[in-house]
């Protein structure tokens, strides 16, 4: 058995929600990037310049890259053999959600009732925690702050299994193309396929996680990646809905064994303003 | 890329008849700030006949709910919020005088129908550049409703502040005439 202090647990989310709100990853900035050099609109290209302006300044000022700093989503990957010590392990993340929240200057996005009084909890809390055991003694902690704008255009639907491929991208095709400027393009598509439902919604949030544009190990699942991003960008959409080239920087899929009868399929759409990081204890 | 056009606010008639979907513009003087919850009390006063704390004739009004200031600093980070959340209550602050919005996202067909309508413009600003645009806003501060936190209603001054014209007072559109220009039939 390893023993991992709760403190750090605290202060390495309180750290890491901190810093991501003001860096975006290196592969998101390169993204942008290379969207700025392919894009033909010269409308999107000046959009794509502000952003990575945007991203120049809040580095250099420490300030949020976005003022929606986000629903404090938290991954853990928890070794069967760590003993978490000093306090439970979810008070030790919401604490480190509290302190990275109020000392880093970021919005405070959380309301307690959702439907009626919505009143904010103001300090973020709690984290929408989720957390799989794996073999090791380490902790790996991801982060995601994950803002509503995007998060509001994501769906979730049950395909019959005879739809097929077909059915997938007509689903995440259209779903973009519904969605338009709202979640801030160039996206990042997110798509689970198979599993339950809820257990799609979890691949399409993870899907955002893996490197952006990095295709699927599987060639059959890479392709159709390849194919629903070419139909993503024909939509003419473009950065921020202004019309243009790119309106996804990338389409990730995650997939996982389903029930005879089902074939469920979720989106879960990311900004480009694609804020993650992780840290290993 | 066309010129970028340096507008002074409030807006007037005069000056909205000048703007087209597409324009890039530099505002600057004084716009308020409001979300969803600041939003539903002023229409909620208006129909109740009670006074507003804010005159709605020629205001612009930001869809946006900052970041807390650093000390030193006038506001966090000020980028849009999406403005279809505001759909419900828009058309009847256009109708009471209301002549800018400032947000990212799609507007239903009743608020744009009013715009054109009362002559009223919806600008874009960038989603996610929150740090950019708060470059742009010298003093913030909030008039009402404070017990709101972010939603609160506040008062800003800005210089120069980066928009894009989507809806102007001829009906223009730019999401549906970028997105039709780039669009390739499958």
């Amino acid at each position: 058995m390893r023993e991992i202090k709760a403190d750090d647990i605290t202060k390495t989310i309180a750290n890491l929600f901190k810093h991501s709100c003001h860096y975006l990853p290196q592969d998101v900035l390169t993204a942008l990037k290379q969207a700025r050099e392919k894009e033909k609109s010269e409308v999107a290209r000046d959009v794509l310049d502000k952003i990575l302006e945007n991203c120049e300044i809040a580095a250099k000022e420490q300030i949020p890259l976005c003022q929606d700093t986000g629903a404090a989503v938290v991954m853990l990957e928890l070794g069967q053999e760590v003993h978490i010590v000093g306090n439970d392990l979810y008070a030790a993340v919401n604490e480190g959600v509290r302190q990275g929240y109020a000392n880093g200057y970021l919005r405070k996005s959380i309301v307690r009732q959702p439907f009626s009084e919505r009143i904010n909890t103001r300090d973020n809390t709690p984290a929408m925690i989720y957390t799989d055991i794996v073999p090791g003694n380490k902790l790996k902690i991801t982060v995601m702050p994950k803002g509503g704008g995007s998060e509001n255009m994501s769906r979730l639907t049950v395909v019959a299994p005879a739809q097929g491929r077909q059915g997938i991208i007509d689903f995440v095709v259209n779903r973009v193309d519904e969605a338009g400027s709202n979640p801030c393009p160039p996206v990042i598509v997110g798509i689970g396929i198979g599993g339950t439902t809820e257990k799609t919604m979890m691949l399409a949030k993870k899907a955002l996680l893996r490197k952006v544009g990095e295709p699927n190990r599987d060639a059959e699942i890479a392709e159709l990646e390849k194919d629903i991003l070419k139909r993503v960008n024909n939509l003419g959409i473009g950065a921020m809905g202004y019309g243009g080239t790119i309106t996804a920087l990338a389409v990730h899929i995650e997939t996982f064994p389903c029930h005879i009868a089902s074939l469920p399929v979720a989106v879960n759409m990311q900004c480009w303003c694609a804020r993650h990081e992780d840290a290993i204890l | 890329m066309a010129q970028v056009k340096k507008v002074r606010l409030p807006l007037t008639n005069e000056t909205l008849k000048e703007l087209r979907a597409g324009d890039n513009l530099l505002l600057s003087g004084v716009m308020y700030v409001g979300r969803d919850a600041a939003h539903k009390r002023l229409v909620e006063a208006m129909e109740q006949g009670k006074p507003l704390p804010i005159d709605i004739k020629g205001l612009t009004i930001y869809f946006m709910g900052p970041s807390p200031a650093r000390p030193g600093r006038p506001i966090g980070s000020a980028g849009p919020t999406t403005s279809g959340r505001m759909d419900a209550y828009s058309p009847r602050l256009i109708a009471e005088g209301l002549k800018g919005m400032i947000g990212k996202g799609l507007r239903s067909k009743a608020v744009k129908d009013a715009m054109v309508k009362y002559k009223a413009v919806y600008l874009g600003a960038i989603g996610g550049a929150g740090a950019l645009i708060s470059k742009s806003i010298k003093k913030a501060e909030v008039v009402a409703y404070e017990e709101l936190g972010a939603e609160a209603l506040r008062r800003l001054e800005v210089e120069d502040f980066p928009v894009t014209v989507i809806n102007d007072i001829y009906g223009g559109d730019l999401y549906e005439e970028g997105k039709a220009q780039y669009r390739v039939k499958e």
